[in-house]
C-alpha cells in the first residue's frame, strides 16, 4: 500500500497534528495587519544582541522553545528538529539547534523552508519514526539585506518590483498525540526556471514554481481550488500573485477569493514595501499566527499552504544565471476539537 | 527541437512579466533628484563662497578642495547616524551622484561590516560598493592621460 498519490503528492494517513506553534516578528511586521495575531513582537530588531545574525538565532530559539512550551512538552520529549534559513550554510538554524541538544536535520529550500520542513517533519511523524518533531524557520531583514543586497545605510532606491525581507520566525511542533490541526497531504515541488534573471523581481521568478506545484497538487489529489477555504502562497508578493493567478487561469484553474499570499498580507500598503514581504520568516510567521489562529476559530477548515522559494545565490546572479524557483505545498485540515473553549 | 521550444516559453514569459511590471514614476523622481542634488551643490557653493570670504588669501582651487572635504565629512556623518539612506529613498540620483553619494557608498559598508572585525570586516568590505567606481575612474583617467600624451 503506497502512501503516494499521483506524481508528486504523499498522503499522511495517521494525520500528524500541529500541537504547538509560535511566531516572533520584528517591529515593522508588528505594525502590519497581523499585529494582534503574532505571539511576540520585538521592540528592537537587535533583540538585545550584538549583531543581526545573533538576533536571528535568538528569534529562532525563542520561537522553537515557545512552541514546545505551547505543545505542553519539554525539550527532552522532542525527537527531531527540522529547519533552515537563508544565511549561508544555514547558520542561524544549525547554530540555534546546538542549544537544544536534540537531533537536527538542516534543510534549505530558500523561502519555501516552512512548507518543506512541515512536509519532512510530517513524514517522520506519520511513519512513526519520531513522536514529536519541531519544524522551524526564520529570517531577518538586516541579515538578508547584507548577504544578498547592499549595506543598510547605503542611500540607494529600491525598484518598484522589490519585496521586503520579513524579520520573523515561526515554529510548529508535530505529533500524533494530543489535539491540533492535522497535516494530511504534502506535494513536493520541482525546481522550475522560466528564465527570469532580475533579482529584484522574485515574485515573477517564483510564480511558475507555485503554478507547477499547485497544478500537480490539484491533479494528484483530484481536488479543485474551490475545495479549499484558503490557498496561500509563501512570498510571491502582489505582482507575483497576480502573475500566478494569470498562469493558473491559463491552465484552466481559477484562483478566486480564497487565494492569497503571505507576502502580500503581512504588510499594510503604507509600509512602503512595494510588492510586500518575502523570506522564510514571512510564510512561517503568517502560518504560525494568523492562519492557525483562524483555523482555531473555524474560519478556515482546509488550507493549502504553498511556500515558495527562489533558489539563487549572489554568485549565480553575478555569473548571469537565471533564477530557479521551488514551491512545496502542505494541506492543513482543521481539528474540530480545537478552539471550542 | 525541444530546446528551441524551451527558450521560446521563457522568452514569452519574460515578455509577459515585463508588461506587468509597475514602472517607476519618472516625473516625481526627476523633480526630487533635481531638488536634492541642486541643494547639495548649493551647499557646496555656499561653503566655497563662505571660505573665500572668511580667508581672503584662499584661492578657488584650495576652497574647492575644502568643499569636497566638508561635504564628504557631512555625508559620512549622516550615514553613520542612519539618515543618509532616508534621503536616498526619495532623492535617488540626486543624493547618489554628488560627492556625498560617493562618501555614503564607502561609509555604509564600513559601518555595516564593522562587526566582522576592523581588518577583515571594515577594511576589506569598505570598497565593495565604491570599488568599481574607483577602478573605472583610475583606468579611464590613465587612458585619457595616455591619449593626451600622444596627441
Amino acid at each position: 500500500m503506497s502512501n503516494k498519490v499521483g506524481e508528486q503528492t504523499i498522503i499522511f494517513k495517521n494525520k500528524p497534528k500541529i500541537i504547538g506553534n509560535f511566531s516572533v516578528v520584528g517591529e515593522k511586521e508588528g505594525h502590519g495587519p497581523f499585529k494582534d495575531y503574532f505571539h511576540h513582537i520585538l521592540e528592537d530588531d537587535l533583540f538585545g544582541e550584538s549583531s543581526f545574525e545573533h538576533a536571528e538565532r535568538k528569534m529562532l530559539e525563542y520561537a522553537i522553545s515557545s512552541s514546545i512550551e505551547k505543545a505542553k512538552l519539554n525539550i527532552n520529549k522532542i525527537d527531531l528538529i527540522v529547519g533552515g534559513d537563508l544565511l549561508n550554510q544555514i547558520i542561524s538554524t544549525s547554530f540555534t539547534a546546538r542549544h537544544f541538544d536534540r537531533p537536527f536535520l538542516g534543510i534549505y529550500g530558500a523561502c519555501s523552508t516552512m512548507a518543506e520542513s512541515l512536509a519532512v517533519g510530517a513524514t517522520f511523524v506519520d511513519g512513526e519514526y519520531f513522536k514529536n518533531v519541531v519544524c522551524a524557520t526564520g529570517t531577518h531583514f538586516s541579515t538578508a539585506e547584507r548577504q544578498y543586497r547592499f549595506p543598510l545605510e547605503l542611500g540607494n532606491q529600491r525598484p518598484p518590483t522589490s519585496q521586503w525581507t520579513v524579520t520573523g520566525a515561526g515554529s510548529s511542533v508535530l505529533s500524533l498525540n494530543s489535539n491540533g490541526h492535522s497535516i494530511t497531504y504534502a506535494t513536493l515541488g520541482k525546481v522550475t526556471d522560466y528564465g527570469i534573471n532580475d533579482v529584484n523581481n522574485m515574485g515573477a521568478a517564483m510564480a511558475p514554481s507555485a503554478m507547477s506545484t499547485l497544478i500537480s497538487h490539484f491533479q494528484d489529489t483530484k481536488t479543485t481550488p474551490d475545495d479549499y477555504d484558503l490557498i496561500v502562497t509563501g512570498d510571491l508578493g502582489k505582482l507575483g500573485s497576480e502573475i500566478l493567478m494569470d498562469l493558473m487561469e491559463h491552465n484552466g484553474y481559477k484562483l478566486g477569493k480564497n487565494y492569497n499570499d503571505c507576502g502580500q498580507m503581512i504588510f499594510n500598503n503604507n509600509q512602503k514595501t512595494f510588492q510586500g514581504g518575502s523570506g522564510c520568516g514571512c510564510s512561517a510567521s503568517v502560518l504560525n499566527s494568523y492562519i492557525l489562529k483562524k483555523m482555531d476559530e473555524g474560519v478556515f477548515k482546509k488550507v493549502l499552504f504553498a511556500a515558495t522559494g527562489a533558489l539563487l545565490s549572489t554568485l549565480s546572479t553575478q555569473q548571469g544565471d537565471t533564477i530557479p524557483g521551488i514551491c512545496h505545498a502542505v494541506v492543513i485540515e482543521r481539528d474540530e476539537r480545537v478552539g471550542r473553549k | 527541437m525541444k530546446k528551441e521550444k524551451h527558450i521560446s516559453r521563457n522568452e514569452q514569459y519574460n515578455i509577459y512579466v515585463e508588461s506587468k511590471i509597475p514602472k517607476t514614476k519618472s516625473f516625481p523622481t526627476l523633480i526630487w533628484a533635481f531638488l536634492v542634488g541642486g541643494l547639495i551643490c548649493m551647499i557646496g557653493q555656499g561653503i566655497s563662497d563662505g571660505l573665500m570670504a572668511l580667508f581672503p588669501n584662499m584661492g578657488q582651487e584650495e576652497a574647492s578642495a575644502w568643499v569636497s572635504v566638508i561635504l564628504i565629512f557631512i555625508a559620512s556623518l549622516l550615514t553613520g547616524l542612519g539618515w543618509y539612506d532616508r534621503i536616498g529613498v526619495f532623492a535617488g540620483a540626486g543624493s547618489i551622484v554628488p560627492i556625498t553619494g560617493f562618501s555614503n557608498s564607502i561609509t555604509s559598508p564600513a559601518v555595516e561590516f564593522k562587526k566582522e572585525g576592523i581588518i577583515f570586516g571594515l577594511c576589506v568590505k569598505m570598497f565593495t560598493v565604491a570599488g568599481p567606481v574607483i577602478v573605472c575612474g583610475l583606468v579611464i583617467s590613465f587612458l585619457t592621460g595616455l591619449i593626451y600624451l600622444i596627441f
